[in-house]
């Protein structure tokens, strides 16, 4: 019977795929969208991105914060620690599908962005009161979760900013007794401290958002806006060219910049270069985890603010950018009561105290500095900044453009500046320019 | 003489049209208890074969590539993702910012487009040249041979991710092997360490990537070809007194044509859409010179979530590789037939 | 096979590159996983001036390398084997039978190459979530997910491989196995397949490799517990720090499997049509 015959050829093939299948099916993630089972045991399901030394360190951090949260609320989370590297598409897969996480964690500069998808939850008046009111948040960082007008669409759980930190030791030696205050002076001290194989100043030139974070501080010191009032991009005003211009000189004129530095481009090195002392200054967020995995004396590094421009020169008195890290809900989640009570609960003081002080990072709540590991002088430092001349990225959903367009150009600007050619407003002023035309409008 | 090349297309031709080759056991045993009749069982017989095959393929590749293009033609954009169906018309509005090549955008994907057509030919033409001559120097008995092949098949063995990320290691300029061996080793450059990663030379470095990443795939399918090859043919052609040079003129290469054809262009399609080698590489923003046009696609819409546009791009970009790929295979049919 | 005086030569030569050009990145990786990270990022030497085994411990607590590495094993060798089986009956229904539409589906098949991944991620995932929603199969964040969309991946260049393959092999050997009383499908298992045996090996490892490196899809399509390596490993990068000598060290570990593997198969590779039973 040759058709019998041939079917159970096929067969086989069928079975073989069959096959495939239930390999597949027994552990998937049930996703929190999905599984609400109203009444009894709710399960949460969560996506932090990756704040600590590796993803596990990070489940092994908030794991027990988690199993508090249960015991307190018989609320059960499942935490799914995503890697930076993937965290954009998985939430754009959420976003679109509306299968995925009840709550999120992620970086402050994507909220507007996301804000306008509407796949977050809004957080207005009444929730925020549930949370405890508004007065409770640092008002940067809330600002830093959402178009100004709207609602915000998460909390701010991680608070961060920008600050200069500087190596004491190579200032002592090169016979600088206090960190720089003026440009003038930083240049100064980096001419001093550049010798031996060793850089006044290190900066990852190829880090798109470093990049585009600086574009802005430097932008804001000389009274430059990326949007108009009409929130049309203006990257090529003369104001950002000379922001620009200025940090990127850093390397092309003052020479206190390793040529190496625009190479840098997975967000670490030149964290590394300064750690290790390579150079001598470093303009970024907190860098104490790095320092702890790198077995070296905090001591050894102060932290001192970015310096303000001249008050007389126009621009805005600001030298650092909000940064954090937001809590949002999905819009999706059927389980928003639960979604909600876990907020809170990572916004409670006591969390607030756990988590801050395990990353390093600043307590959100003003009810979350009261321990003593928010005193040291570093982070007293850093909230000094955050408080009073930090300020939030725009809050439009062409925010991630920005970020894109801006801190592409300014990787071909850096290794224009590495590689001897001249950098000129001209130069500048054509690339951002292009960036500029790349633009399109999301609304 | 062996300028006969392919027997089985000549065969081929002179099929029987409707093709099955005739089971002559079938009336001898006379057991036929079918009801069908045997001539649709026939035909459908090649059918019920492929029929997994296009499922699969309709599932994963045509519908979604077809939804994508149904994408390109509208303003999909963050604020309409959640909603696809709300997302407004556009026509051709998001071909027309991808072809205006006086606009910033047009502008940036014509030259990521070149320097990817560049990158290709380059990149496939050494990996296929490495693949060849490392299959046919391997053909004949020496010592290690085994051991070789297996080295050879080393760099497809790893994950992408590592093979490539190795790579970025060594290239680095301060502390990269290559600089290593070039500046501190042989003293070139006068003492001046290149960049590698950014810059001109992060063309060159990205293609020896591609290569180092996909030459052993054509090594391994070259060398499952040759052992294919009758070895009658060679005595044939070593009677004829062909030298080695002219039996891999002759013998060779022709029957490695059917391999080399299907290869080739795969080798081109996968090398032009490949996303993994820059963008491990150099990150999401890649260096001007080496705009490799995934990658652009992927950072000049996909990440900000312009769906509309990027997939305007992606299909101008499909609709190159399959033009490339009609007159490729209508020209390489045409000289196999010529042969 | 007569060979001229120079071969030897040339081989030397030609296969000498081909290994210096494999190999310097593989001992790069080799060296700097037995290298404390301080001496991996402070510049490149031949032999380490440290040695040490910890990158090897530390790899299994960075990421949960092992789960990877089963969920990789896993979703490459079913799509592997699924693949090859679903291209070998195609290829044999285009490589032995005319019929209506053929032309078409292998063009079709073939074109599917030219898609550009990120066309077609989106709307894929779409599929996936609203299928699952309809049916209760779970294919978003699963491996079945993953499974079927790297065999399918595989089986355009299967089906045209294994096409070629196959009309690389006499018919007149079909023609005799039928005369024996075997089916169209009894002459593909009795001889089709043990003549093709190389080729089918050859695409079986390509097969596997496609879905063992996959980075694009893999990155949205999985989750904590199907991530696989090609997008686990990233996870050494962290913001901390690039864990260089744990990646490198986490990559060998993970390859060694692979190429055991391939020295296995190895034999099958290179068993030609007149090593087998064939003649």
């Amino acid at each position: 019977m040759r058709i019998g015959k041939n079917v159970g050829y096929i067969a086989v093939a069928g079975a073989l795929l069959a096959a495939a299948s239930a390999c597949g099916g027994e552990d998937t993630n049930a996703g929190g969208g999905g599984a609400s089972n109203s009444a009894e045991a709710v399960t949460l399901t969560y996506w932090a991105s990756n704040q600590g030394p590796s993803v596990d360190a990070d489940k092994q951090i908030l794991q027990p914060e988690l199993d508090k949260f249960q015991q307190q609320t018989g609320i059960k989370v499942n935490v799914e620690v995503v890697p930076w590297a993937d965290l954009l598409n998985r939430i754009l897969a959420a976003t679109t599908s509306g299968k995925g996480p009840d709550v999120v964690n992620i970086g402050n500069t994507w909220s507007a962005s996301l804000q306008a998808t509407g796949a977050f939850l809004p957080m207005d008046d009444t929730v925020l009161t549930g949370l405890g009111g508004k007065e409770r948040f640092l008002g940067p960082s809330l600002a830093a979760a959402g178009a100004a007008g709207k609602p915000p669409v998460g909390v701010p759980i991680y608070g961060m900013t920008y600050g200069l930190y500087y190596n004491k030791k190579m200032f002592a030696d090169a016979g600088i007794d206090k960190p720089p205050a003026t440009w003038d002076e930083l240049v100064a001290d980096g001419k001093k401290l550049t010798k031996d194989g060793k850089w006044g100043l290190a900066v990852e030139g190829a880090s798109v958002s470093e990049n585009s974070h600086h574009a802005f501080i430097f932008g804001q010191q000389h009274g430059g806006d990326l949007f108009d009032a009409s929130g049309k991009p203006q990257f090529d005003s003369p104001q950002n060219v000379a922001a620009i211009k200025q940090y990127l000189d850093l390397m092309a004129v003052h020479k206190i910049v390793n040529p190496s530095n625009a190479e840098y481009a997975n967000g670490t090195e030149a964290v590394q270069d300064f750690v290790n002392g390579k150079a001598g200054m470093l303009m970024w967020q907190s860098i104490a985890s790095n320092i702890k995995a790198a077995g070296v004396n905090e001591a050894d590094f102060g932290l001192a603010p970015i310096p303000l421009p001249d008050p007389s020169s126009g621009g805005r008195q600001v030298n650092g950018m909000v940064a954090g890290i937001n809590l949002s809900v999905f819009n999706y989640t059927k389980n928003k009561d639960a979604a909600l009570k876990f907020v809170k609960f990572m916004t409670s003081p006591e969390e607030q105290k756990i988590l801050n002080k395990t990353y390093g990072s600043l307590p959100t709540v003003t009810d979350g500095y009261d321990d003593p590991a928010f005193q040291t002088e570093n982070i007293k430092a850093f909230q000094q900044i955050l408080a009073t001349t930090a300020a939030p990225l725009p809050q439009v959903p062409e925010e991630s453009q920005f970020e894109t367009l801006v801190g592409t150009a300014m990787n071909q600007l850096w290794a224009d500046a590495a590689s001897g050619k001249p950098i000129t407003d001209a130069t500048v002023k054509a690339k951002l320019t292009q960036a500029n035309q790349q633009v399109q409008p999301g609304s | 003489m062996v300028a006969r090349t392919t027997p089985h297309h000549d065969e081929r031709r002179t099929a029987p049209p409707e093709g099955g080759p005739r089971p002559p056991g079938a009336g001898l045993h006379g057991r036929v208890v079918s009801r069908i009749p045997l001539r649709l069982r026939r035909l459908g017989l090649p059918y019920m074969l492929i029929l997994p095959a296009i499922l699969l393929e309709l599932l994963i590749h045509v519908v979604p590539m077809l939804v994508g293009v149904g994408m390109s033609f509208l303003r999909l954009t963050q604020l309409y993702i959640r909603n696809w169906t709300a997302a407004p018309f556009a026509g051709l509005s998001n071909y027309q910012v991808a072809v205006n090549f006086d606009s910033a955008v047009g502008a940036s994907l014509l030259h990521s487009f070149f320097v990817t057509v560049v990158f290709t030919i380059l990149a496939v033409g050494m990996s296929w040249l490495f693949g060849t001559a490392g299959a046919v120097l391997m053909q004949g008995a020496f010592r290690g041979r085994g051991l070789l092949r297996t080295l050879f098949l080393v760099p497809y063995a790893l994950p992408v991710y590592a093979g490539v990320i190795t790579w970025s290691f060594m290239l680095q300029r301060d502390t990269g092997l290559v600089n290593h061996v070039l500046v501190d080793q042989l003293h070139l450059f006068g003492g001046d360490r290149p960049f590698w990663l950014i810059g001109g030379n992060s063309f060159a470095a990205v293609v020896i990537v591609a290569v180092w990443k996909s030459w052993p795939f054509a090594f391994l399918i070259l060398m499952a070809g040759l052992q294919n090859i009758d070895k009658d043919l060679y005595e044939a052609s070593a009677i004829d007194g062909a030298g080695w040079w002219r039996q891999l003129r002759s013998v060779t290469l022709p029957m490695l044509r059917p391999v080399n054809q299907v290869l080739i262009l795969v080798l081109f399609l996968w090398t032009f859409n490949d996303f993994n080698t820059p963008y491990v590489l150099f990150g999401n923003a890649a260096p001007q010179e080496a705009d490799l046009i995934s990658v652009h696609i992927y950072q000049s819409s996909f990440i900000t979530w312009n769906f509309g546009s990027g997939s305007a791009m992606s299909v101008l970009l499909l609709l190159f590789l399959l033009l490339v790929t009609a007159v490729y295979l209508v020209a390489t049919s045409r000289r196999k037939s010529d042969a | 096979m007569h060979e001229p005086r120079w071969l030897p030569w040339a081989r030397w030569f030609g296969l000498g590159f081909l290994a210096l050009f494999t190999l310097i990145p593989i001992y790069v990786m080799i060296s700097s996983s037995v290298k404390p990270l301080r001496d991996v990022q402070n510049g490149f030497s031949w032999i380490p001036t440290t040695f040490t085994l910890r990158p090897f411990a530390d790899i299994w607590k960075t990421v949960p390398l092992g789960t990877y590495f089963v969920n990789s094993l896993i979703v490459a060798s079913i799509s592997a084997v699924a693949s090859v089986a679903v291209a070998i009956f195609a290829a044999y229904a285009v490589s032995r039978y005319r019929f209506p539409g053929r032309r078409v589906f292998t063009v079709t098949v073939l074109s599917t190459q030219m898609f550009p991944g990120i066309l077609f991620l989106l709307p894929l995932f779409m599929i996936f979530v609203n299928l699952g929603n309809v049916t209760g199969v779970e294919l978003y964040g699963s491996r079945l997910g993953l499974i079927i969309t790297y065999l399918t991946f595989s089986l355009p260049f299967a089906i045209w491989m294994l096409v070629g393959y196959f009309d690389s092999i006499p018919r007149a050997l079909d023609e005799a196995a039928k005369v024996d009383g075997s089916g169209p499908l009894g002459a593909l298992f009795r001889v089709v397949i043990p003549a093709a045996v190389p080729g089918i090996v050859a695409v079986t490892i390509y097969a596997f490799m496609t879905a063992w490196g996959e980075v694009l899809f893999a990155s949205v399509m999985t989750d904590d517990n199907t991530r696989t390596l090609a997008v686990g490993l990233r996870g050494y990068a962290t913001l901390n720090d690039v864990y260089w000598n744990q990646v490198m060290a986490a990559s060998l570990v993970v390859s060694i499997p692979v190429v055991v593997g391939f020295l296995l198969l190895q034999r099958y590779l290179v068993q030609g049509l007149t090593a087998g039973a064939v003649k």
